[in-house]
């Protein structure tokens, strides 16, 4: 049809304008900008014709950065700077990442959501994510020639408000206004049914490369209907490439790797589950930066048995979003798989026997998420078309609530409601004359309010004084399409009123968010980032008193090719504590630890045999004389 | 429970939505019942498919991604007639809340769980199915709590025949409220077993 699509020269073939809107799969893996052209939801490639762009951001000492290919292929070489899968940081704490002590970032906490330290300062989430949103930004101004006036930005639909409004400072950073969050899923079921004009329920698997995410679905006449969603948000791809890197430690007994060569293997280990995809076995081999070579065969079968406690955590969600849906497995129609860690074999196998049908495939996993996010960003921003006639209608992925005395929660709006939504609930004072309520928002299944993540706290004031339990407090919550919350509270008799509009304490406020524009520019180099190798060059001198001591006194225990190693250890560690770099101080320091280990055992040993000497049996404890009598009667 | 009923004519419907594609959301009367809202009778039972049919039509009109480029006053009034659609629709998908509205309408007071006193022999028979399912969760039995859930569903499936009899047919609001009370203590126990049964297979 665009096709006939004549104009004369100078005349514009819209009847009005079209405004430029993209759609952005921002992966843990990789990301993907996509648009409607002439009525086609297209993925745009770069300068090298290559549709994906790997989400990896490299800082430089000059405060600049890669993004991308380059960057992926510096990551074994610089692990620490070349940030990867930064999605699992988003909105996140140090406690909130699994396995982050194998990661070869040196992590911070800081205020909601961790940083980490690169050559270029101190980076959080949301700076690495807008480094990576604005290349798209970029590829997809040059492709379209103009500013875009939005973009659809999908995420898991299991992503909490941290999460979401994390990924929304990111796009604020880029320079990109954010027509919407779209749950990946969700972007993913468009897609489908638009492109097979599926009737029914459907069942998306969106397997990522770290985050997991199931969302079931109506199909009717052109519009999507999200029944329910769940989800994990730390299982993905990457916990796979995890179990293959554990195999490979045990299988070839390794001792503890260097970043580097942890770094080297997790590659390995990700190439070998890729291989695994189309082969029966895969080949991993590597030489480690002690001249070690690991030469191992991993098979299908193996891969399976160290994954299956993985394979078996996604169907926990499935049994749940199903049970929400009120549905069973018979009513689905067809379950459509999303995301690259979905071509693994074991998973398909997985799905394919819970469903009782053999999974939909016939979508390019890598792409369909941002081809559907193209499609909804292209409606909202009014480039609506004759026979363009769909809509979706979404949920609240987890419930929100109130804060109650004794710090339980009270459910106002339960997870899986559709989009918009509002509901109401009365509380009332708890003491005589109380004139102020303090009101705390909270999202999450649990019961007690420490479980659930803390959205925004407000008072209502002036609440007339009355006896206990009299008043009668009114609280409302107004989801929009968007997902948006909003509390009112409002004091019935009196007409008092207060409200918020959410957005979480733990995001990042705008000043925050201004001062790291200009920390980007000028490249200040971080306090925080001084006090913490400060804090480690303590540490070291701390170390290396507690060893020169200890060798003062005891070095006779030690052969001489222990002694020499010790020293080596030592030098090592101050010469490191005198340089400006936290990980390789750190690094000596756990290096001196080990090395002086048996030293340690040897010197308890004998201050315990100095301890007995000269003691009767008699005079031990009647547990350890029982164990001995045998020998000394 | 009926089932789903009427013969489905899809082509006609689909063309009426899709033509109806400028709402008139002003000239809409916000003030009517949810069954009135979603053009269907005041009654308790329902053709479930006609009303998922008038959800999806009625959404297609109001929601707010249809006026993503309209002015502010319109997105808004547009935000909250796709909040009432929703609101009706889950009021009335339910077969509870639907028995619940219906008494709400005709004044019929209810009560709320916790202070209303039920007969002893009901109250009884409820904590014996308590028991039962609290010993299966304790002992892990899968099957007996798929058993237990079977017989429960069914005796909710009678109730409910039970009620639509009371509300359509015989507008015995009093009952009705009695027979709802019931069922409320009834639905919650069967989010306890559904509970247990989760429970049950994580485990």
């Amino acid at each position: 049809m665009a096709l006939l699509q004549i104009a004369e020269p100078g005349e514009s073939a819209a009847p009005h304008e079209h405004r430029l809107a993209v759609g952005i799969d921002l992966g843990t893996t990789n990301s993907l900008v996509a648009t409607v052209r002439s009525g086609l939801a297209v993925v745009l490639r770069d300068e090298l014709g290559r549709p994906l762009l790997p989400s990896v951001v490299r800082y430089l000492p000059d405060g600049s950065c890669q993004v991308g290919y380059e960057a992926q292929a510096r990551q074994a070489l610089d692990p620490r700077n070349a940030i990867a899968s930064v999605k699992r940081f988003m909105g996140r704490g140090i406690a909130d990442i699994a396995n982050h002590e194998s990661m070869p970032y040196v992590f911070q906490d800081g205020p909601g959501m961790l940083r980490m330290h690169t050559v270029a300062g101190l980076k959080s989430p949301v700076e690495v994510s807008a480094d990576i949103l604005r290349v798209l930004r970029l590829r997809a101004e040059a492709a379209l020639g103009g500013a875009l006036v939005g973009a659809v930005i999908t995420v898991p639909a299991y992503f909490d408000e941290a999460q979401r409004q994390a990924t929304k400072d990111a796009a604020q950073l880029a320079g990109l206004p954010v027509l919407r969050l779209l749950n990946e899923p969700t972007a993913a079921a468009i897609a489908y049914g638009l492109d097979n004009a599926a009737e029914g329920v459907y069942a998306v698997y969106d397997l990522g490369g770290g985050t997991f995410d199931i969302s079931i679905l109506r199909l009717s006449r052109g519009i999507f209907e999200v029944l329910a969603t769940g989800g994990d948000s730390a299982l993905g791809g990457d916990d796979f490439d995890h179990r293959i890197f554990c195999w490979i430690i045990e299988a070839a007994d390794l001792k503890p790797l260097s970043v580097e060569d942890a770094s080297m293997l997790l590659a390995r280990a990700r190439e070998a589950k890729e291989y695994l995809t189309v082969h029966g076995a895969a080949p991993i081999s590597g030489r480690l930066s002690s001249g070690e070579i690991v030469d191992l065969t991993l098979t299908t079968e193996i891969f399976a048995e160290i994954s299956q406690t993985l394979v078996a955590k996604t169907m926990q969600p499935v049994k749940k979003a199903l049970r929400d849906a009120g549905l069973s497995v018979g009513e689905v129609k067809g379950v459509v798989m999303v995301g690259g860690a979905t071509r693994m074999s074991q998973v398909q196998r997985a799905v394919g026997e819970f469903f009782r049908q053999d999974p939909l495939n016939n979508l390019d996993p890598d792409k369909v998420v941002a081809i559907g996010a193209a499609t909804q960003a292209n409606l909202l921003a009014g480039n609506r078309a004759a026979g363009d006639d769909w809509l979706l209608l979404d949920v609240i992925p987890l419930s929100l609530g109130l804060e109650t005395m004794g710090g339980l929660v009270e459910k106002i709006i339960p997870r899986n409601s559709t989009i918009p939504t509002a509901r109401a609930q009365e509380f009332t004072t708890f003491r005589d004359g109380q004139t102020a309520l303090a009101i705390h928002v909270v999202q999450g299944e649990r019961e007690l309010v420490s479980d659930c993540r803390s959205l925004a706290r407000f008072e209502l004031r002036g609440i007339p004084p009355m006896v206990a339990g009299a008043a009668r407090i009114r609280v409302s919550f107004q989801v929009d399409a968007d997902g948006l919350l909003a509390v009112t509270a409002r004091e019935q008799t009196s007409g008092v009123e207060a409200s918020i509009v959410v957005k979480p304490s733990y995001g990042l406020s705008d000043d925050e968010i201004a001062g790291m524009l200009k920390d980007s520019i000028t490249h200040v180099r971080d306090d925080a980032q001084q006090r913490a190798l400060k804090e480690s060059q303590v540490d070291a001198q701390r170390l290396l008193e507690a060893v020169r001591a200890a060798l003062a006194a005891d070095a006779e225990l030690l052969a001489a090719d222990e002694l020499a190693r010790v020293h080596n250890a030592i030098a090592r560690l101050e010469a490191a504590a005198l340089a400006d770099n936290r990980r390789q101080i750190m690094l000596a320091m756990d290096d001196l630890e080990a090395d002086t280990k048996d030293f340690a055992a040897r010197r308890m040993d004998k201050s315990i045999r100095r301890a007995f000497a000269g003691r009767n049996i008699n005079e031990l404890d009647s547990d350890a004389a029982a164990t001995t009598t045998g020998e000394h009667a | 429970m009926r089932p789903p009923g009427g013969a489905l004519v899809e082509s006609p419907t689909t063309v009426a939505w899709q033509t109806r594609r400028a709402p008139l959301l002003n000239s809409m009367d916000f003030n009517t019942d949810h069954f009135t809202l979603f053009e269907l009778p005041v009654r308790f039972r329902l053709d479930a498919a006609l009303l998922d049919r008038r959800y999806l039509e009625m959404q297609s009109r109001v929601h707010p991604d249809r006026f993503a480029s309209a002015g502010e006053s319109e997105r808004r009034l547009s935000l909250q007639w796709a909040t009432r659609v929703n609101e009706a629709y889950q009021t009335l998908k339910k077969p509870l809340s639907r028995a619940r509205y219906l008494l709400h309408l005709a004044a019929q007071d209810v009560g709320s769980e916790n202070n209303v006193l039920m007969p002893a022999d009901f109250l009884v028979e409820q904590m014996e199915w308590r028991e039962a399912v609290a010993e299966a969760r304790a002992a892990g039995e899968h099957h007996e709590l798929e058993h237990l859930h079977h017989r429960l569903q069914g005796d909710i499936d009678e109730r409910y025949g039970e009620l639509a009899v009371l509300l359509d047919d015989r507008r015995d609001l009093e009952q009705a409220a009695d027979r709802v009370r019931r069922l409320m203590f009834i639905e919650k126990l069967l989010v306890e077993l559904d509970d247990a049964m989760i429970a049950c297979e994580e485990q």
